[in-house]
């Protein structure tokens, strides 16, 4: 008999969780994919799978729901990321749906980031996929607290809060029906905090945008927009109206989003580590500064996950 | 008090017992508040919220009132986690409600959880659910128990309470083995007024004690305070035989977490059920080759010999091997609410390895509100009863008592896929 004189670092620790989390969906799920978006929650996945299956490939796909509002320097990084590692991303869009007709805006400029879940379900379906891994946090919002680490979706890919499996010890199952879905949250236990933190340590790259940088603002309803955004879709979006000042601004983004609804924060921090200084004395929420839709109603993103949302 | 509790370790998970009304969510509240885990903006809304209600001063409570169902309801239905960090140490809280109905949240939390903070209302002394809530405690092997005598305000900050609480609670905790088995501390406090919780105000100066958050910080981690034996159940086997290195032509990796204990290159181990025979020939973390690995480490161990191993095998120290069983003994919280039917066959998932099981006896069922053992035919959702259970598979099992991952399982309703039970080996 040993005693283990140590234990491990929080750090250390998050990341065993996570690694046991992946291994798990790869050995009781017969067909998983990882959501990948190029944002920093899910490149922190990408280097937690490296480490649980490497020198193999991955036992999953890659596949990112594009939005069409993203700027081309995350889409460009979210492309270089994947042939470096060299396994297979697949990209479905919001826009092949509205083509199809399955997703229709109400107005043409209206952020299309609750339109993704009709996307996420359609290539759920395409590919047969019964789990999805997901970058989401429990930490990131009071609707996602109760969040199972293997959440449980019906065939419309609904959550129900109050039909959730008991998740005790690490004892997950990931079982399901044909035309079910299992939603996989390896970072379930991790802060924006400890995101940072990890990616100062293991020195992960990150598109230029998390980083401060010159850029134009307007405000509009009270929040910093980013003006004369060029989409990837091509069209340019935030064009100042008549009486919008536009104002050069020192800022970062905090998450990448669909830009419509992502407001960059007035920042100095050109690194990670000023970037883990900041985010150790902001005093806002990572949602709260930046993303849009979550303002709508205390409740909105449990509607939004209700309706099958990640 | 036994414990050496001068550990400084990096990561506490423990659990919160009591209902709204002994000021669990104000609590919460006050040590995510008072360790400035909440952010301005979500003081605002619910500083908004509180004022929409009619309070005068902001409810620290709302900051865990979480769903749309729930608060419609007015109650809590599920275990939510919340996190801070005090620069020293990251908390993980599972906060779980404490009606009777929900029981099985109260273990869900629990089972993860390796300090309890048992909250009683200084006004009501030692309640019916507060034994409940140290039943289940103890039941689901927590080792470090915090009673909190919270409301001290309103019972004029007096020791004479505070110390007839402490007596009758020592008095039941001795009556059910809790008192020898675990390490209880005791601490008079008012959330509300964030009194001995993060801050020492100056109304109790006869309390002396460490405050909370002390306490917290102290608390020893998780398979620090024993000797374990090393138990490694693979749950993933890497062999990129396909790959253009010609080095890797042979790799066979076996993936997994350890559960309890260490290893090291060289170690003899025994591969389970089978009982096949080697020795580590590596430990690999990513990129990283290790000399040895420890409790909750996610490694690949390589070993000397080609052994054909898949999930839901177990490695083990040759010397440490336990004997692969096809019959458990156990105390069993129900989690459905669909009844447990002894006809019927259940799926036991154990670490990575499942087994059709059938139900040999049901012994008796436990009363958690008198603990008293009742004979019944079957079980309904919150119900804990001990039980037989007769495998298909054989499964490599310790006793809950002597290691809480490979002495725990839970029960598969094959049928719904649901987990509708949660397992302790006896």
């Amino acid at each position: 008999m040993t005693t283990s004189q140590k234990t491990l670092s929080h750090l250390d620790w998050l990341e065993a969780e996570a690694i046991h989390i992946l291994r798990e969906v790869a050995g009781q799920c017969s067909n998983p994919v990882l959501l990948f978006s190029g944002g920093k929650d899910s490149l922190c996945i990408l280097r937690l799978a490296e480490k649980a299956f490497r020198p193999g490939r991955f036992p999953f796909p890659l596949m990112h729901i594009d939005t069409g509002h993203n700027y081309q320097e995350v889409i460009n990084f979210r492309d270089q990321r994947a042939a470096e590692l060299g396994e297979r991303l697949i990209v479905r869009s919001v826009e092949d749906s509205m083509k199809r007709g399955t997703v229709v805006l109400k107005t043409p400029d209206e952020p299309r980031n609750k339109h993704q879940s009709v996307t996420l379900l359609e290539a759920i379906e395409e590919f047969g996929f019964d789990c999805c891994i997901g970058g989401a946090r429990r930490d990131e919002e009071k609707a996602r607290a109760k969040e199972r680490i293997m959440s449980f979706r019906d065939e419309f890919g609904q959550w129900d809060p109050k039909n959730q499996r008991p998740e005790l010890w690490n004892l997950y199952n990931a079982r399901s029906h044909k035309g079910e879905n299992i939603r996989a949250f390896p970072i379930s236990n991790w802060t924006e905090m400890d995101v940072w933190q990890y990616i100062e340590r293991e020195n992960l790259g990150l598109p230029s945008i998390y980083f401060s940088h010159q850029r134009d603002i307007i405000m509009r309803g009270g929040a910093m927009m980013p003006a004369n955004v060029a989409l990837t879709s091509g069209e340019v979006i935030n064009v100042p109206k008549a009486g919008e000042e536009v104002i050069n601004m020192q800022v970062r983004f905090r998450t990448v989003g669909d830009i419509t609804c992502t407001a960059p924060v007035l920042s100095d921090a050109d690194n990670v580590s000023k970037i883990v200084l900041e985010t150790a004395t902001t005093t806002i929420t990572e949602r709260g500064a930046t993303r849009l839709d979550d303002q709508t109603s205390d409740a909105s993103m449990e509607q939004r996950k209700k309706e099958g949302y990640f | 008090m036994s414990n050496h509790m001068q550990h400084n370790d990096s990561l506490l998970r423990f659990m919160t017992c009591g209902s709204v009304d002994d000021g669990k969510s104000t609590l919460i509240g006050r040590l995510l508040f008072d360790t400035k885990t909440i952010l301005a903006d979500t003081l605002t809304q619910i500083s908004n919220t509180s004022k929409k209600r009619g309070m005068e001063a902001v409810d620290l409570s709302l900051l865990t009132d979480g769903l749309q169902a729930e608060r419609e309801q007015g109650i809590t239905i599920d275990v939510a986690y919340r996190y801070f960090s005090t620069g020293t140490r990251k908390y993980i809280i599972a906060d779980a409600p404490g009606h009777e109905q929900y029981t099985r949240n109260m273990v869900t939390a629990a089972s993860t959880a390796n300090l309890a903070i048992i909250l009683i209302d200084a006004r009501k002394g030692v309640l019916t659910q507060t034994r409940r809530h140290s039943y289940l405690a103890h039941l689901v092997g927590i080792p470090h128990i915090v009673v909190a005598v919270n409301k001290m305000d309103l019972v004029n900050y007096d020791q004479a309470v505070y110390d007839k609480i402490c007596a009758d609670y020592l008095q039941f905790a001795e009556e059910i083995g809790l008192a020898a088995a675990r390490d209880i501390r005791f601490i008079p406090m008012s959330a509300l007024n964030g009194d001995m919780l993060v801050d020492r105000l100056d109304s109790m100066p006869w309390y002396t004690g460490e405050t909370l958050l002390e306490m917290l910080e102290k608390a020893p981690a998780a398979h620090t305070e024993q000797s374990e034996q090393f138990r490694f159940p693979v749950q993933f086997v890497c062999r990129p035989h396909a790959s253009a290195d010609a080095d890797l032509h042979d790799f066979r990796g076996f993936m997994g977490r350890i559960e309890s204990g260490n290893i090291a290159v060289g170690d003899a181990v025994t591969v389970l059920p089978n009982g096949y025979q080697s020795k580590v020939k590596a430990i690999q973390l990513g990129e990283t080759q290790l000399e040895s690995a420890q409790t909750e480490q996610s490694v690949t161990l390589l070993l000397e010999d080609e052994i054909d191993t898949s999930r839901g095998d177990m490695i083990v120290k040759t010397s440490e091997a336990p004997e692969p069983v096809k019959q458990i003994e156990a105390f069993v919280c129900w989690l459905s609410e669909t009844p447990l039917s002894p006809a019927r066959t259940y799926i036991v998932r154990h670490t990575t390895r499942e087994s059709k099981a059938k139900i040999g006896a049901i012994q008796y069922k436990v009363d958690v509100n008198t603990l008293e053992q009742q004979p019944t035919a079957d079980l309904k959702m919150n119900d804990i009863a001990r039980l037989i259970f007769k495998l298909a598979q054989p499964l490599m099992v310790d006793s809950y008592k002597s290691n809480r991952a490979t002495g725990a399982f839970i029960v598969i309703d094959e049928s719904t896929n649901n987990t509708v039970g949660a397992g302790m080996i006896v």
